[in-house]
C-alpha cells in the first residue's frame, strides 16, 4: 500500500523563484534565506519520494473569476509552469501522477469533500517555488524535477475560504485516501503559502512573528487545537494573505497526530513582503 | 439575517469577499487578459483604448491609468489581478505593495529588511499606536 512518510511547510513568496531564476540566490539579502533550505535540499536528495501531493493556491493564474473552486486535485499527467504576467519560470513542466491523484478524488469525494477534478490547468509560483527550494533548479541535462507531484490547488484569494477546521479534516481524508491505494509508492504531503504577510492597502508589509512562531509550534504539537483558530485570527494577526496559512493544517492533518520528527525548523524575515516560514516532519515508521 | 464580517474593522485593509469580487468582476477580469503578450503589448500601445473594451466603471479605468492600487482595490480589485497590470510595468510584487503604504520604495524595502510593519496598533481600527 501507499504510505506518507513525511511532511513538508513552505512558504512560496515569487520573489523567490525570480532571484533563483535570475541567478541573485548568492546576493547577502538572499543568502540567509537560501541558507535555511540548504539541509533542507540535502534531506530532500535522501528522501525523495515517489509522488508528492502539493497543497498551493494558485494565484488568480489557471483560475480567473470565471470559475472559483474551493478545492482542486490536478489529475492530468502533466502542469505547465504559468505566465503570470512575466513570462513563465523556466523550470520544468511538472508531470502529475494521474492514477494516485483519481483514486483521491475517488476517495475523498465520497468522504463528503467536494473536490472539482482539473484536467488541464497551468501551475503557478505557488506550486513551483516550493519544488524549486527543496529540489533546487534542476540541471539543464536531465531538465526535470524528481518525482511525480499532485497539484491540489485551495482558494485563498476571495473569501471565504475554507475553514482550518475543514482543511484539517480534509487532510485526514486525504491521508485515508493515500493508504487506501494499492501501489507501495512513497508520499510526501506538502503545505505550502504564509506565513504572515500583507500584499494591499496601507496595512501592507505587516510581520507578525510571534504569530508565526506559535503557529509552528502548534502545527507540530496541537494541530487539532489550532485548526479551531477563526479565519478573522489569521487576517488581523498574519494579514490579509496571511491566510494561506490554513493551506498547511490540509498537509498536518494528512500526518500522525502525534510522535513526529521534527527534521528541520527555520523562520526568516522578509522574503520581499513575506515572512517565511518552513518545517519538515517525519511520520513515525 | 446579514452576514457577519468582522474583518471590516481591521486597519488598511480590504477583504476580497464576493461583494467586493462582484463589484470588482470587470476590472480583474481585465487584470487576467495581461496573462498574454499580445495583450500587454496592446495595453502599452494605447491603455485608454484597451480599457474601453472592457465593461468597466469610469472610475475603474482612471484608478488603473493612475496607477492608483488602493483606488483600483476600493472599486473591487484584488491584489493578485492587479499583479498584472504591475507585472506588464516590469514592477515588483514589493514594489506594488509598497506603493499602498504611502511610503517611498527605499522607505517600505528597509522596514521590509528592518523585520516589517508591527502588529502593534495595527489590529483595529482607531487602535492607539
Amino acid at each position: 500500500m501507499a504510505r506518507i512518510s513525511a511532511g513538508v511547510y513552505t512558504s512560496h513568496v515569487p520573489a523567490i523563484g525570480a532571484a533563483l531564476d535570475l541567478g541573485k540566490s548568492h546576493e547577502p539579502y538572499w543568502q540567509p534565506l537560501f541558507r535555511g533550505y540548504d539541509s533542507s535540499k540535502e534531506w530532500f536528495a535522501r528522501n525523495t519520494p515517489d509522488v508528492i501531493f502539493l497543497v498551493y493556491n494558485d494565484h488568480a493564474n489557471a483560475f480567473s473569476l470565471e470559475m472559483i473552486p474551493t478545492f482542486a486535485i490536478g489529475c492530468a499527467a502533466e502542469f505547465m509552469p504559468a505566465d503570470e504576467g512575466w513570462g513563465p519560470r523556466p523550470v520544468p513542466r511538472v508531470v502529475g501522477h494521474p492514477e494516485l491523484a483519481a483514486h483521491i478524488a475517488h476517495s475523498v469525494i465520497q468522504d463528503d469533500f467536494d473536490l472539482t477534478i482539473v484536467n488541464k490547468m497551468d501551475v503557478d509560483h505557488g506550486l513551483t517555488v516550493p519544488l524549486s527550494l527543496m529540489c533546487g533548479q534542476p540541471p539543464v541535462d536531465k531538465f526535470a524535477w524528481p518525482c511525480a507531484v499532485i497539484p491540489f490547488a485551495v482558494n485563498v484569494v476571495q473569501y471565504p475560504v475554507p475553514s482550518g477546521r475543514r482543511c484539517h479534516n480534509l487532510g485526514k481524508a486525504i491521508r485515508k485516501a493515500i493508504e487506501s491505494y494499492d501501489e507501495p509508492l512513497n508520499v510526501q504531503v506538502w503545505g505550502t503559502g504564509g506565513m504572515s504577510h500583507q500584499l494591499q492597502g496601507p496595512r501592507a508589509g505587516l510581520i507578525n512573528s510571534v504569530f508565526d512562531q506559535n503557529f509552528l509550534d502548534r502545527l507540530i504539537a496541537d494541530p487539532a487545537g489550532l485548526a479551531n483558530m477563526p479565519h478573522i485570527d489569521y487576517v488581523r494577526e498574519a494579514g490579509s494573505e496571511g491566510i494561506e496559512l490554513v493551506m498547511w493544517l490540509i498537509a498536518r492533518g494528512a500526518m500522525s497526530e502525534k510522535g513526529l520528527k521534527v527534521v528541520r525548523r527555520f523562520y526568516h524575515v522578509p522574503a520581499s513582503n513575506t515572512a517565511v516560514g518552513h518545517l519538515i516532519l517525519e511520520n513515525p515508521s | 439575517m446579514p452576514l457577519d464580517k468582522p474583518y471590516k474593522d481591521i486597519p488598511g485593509t480590504t477583504i476580497f469577499d464576493a461583494e467586493q469580487s462582484r463589484k470588482g468582476y470587470h476590472l480583474n477580469q481585465f487584470c487576467m487578459s495581461l496573462m498574454k503578450a499580445d495583450n500587454r503589448a496592446r495595453f502599452k500601445a494605447d491603455e485608454r483604448a484597451y480599457l474601453d473594451q472592457w465593461p468597466m466603471t469610469e472610475e475603474q479605468k482612471q484608478a488603473v491609468l493612475a496607477r492608483d492600487l488602493n483606488r483600483c482595490i476600493a472599486n473591487g480589485g484584488n491584489i493578485y489581478f492587479l499583479a498584472k497590470i504591475g507585472a506588464t510595468d516590469g514592477k515588483s510584487f514589493q514594489q506594488m505593495a509598497g506603493s499602498m503604504t504611502g511610503m517611498s520604495e527605499e522607505e517600505y524595502r528597509d522596514m521590509m529588511i528592518a523585520g516589517g510593519r508591527s502588529i502593534e496598533g495595527n489590529r483595529h481600527l482607531g487602535e492607539k499606536k
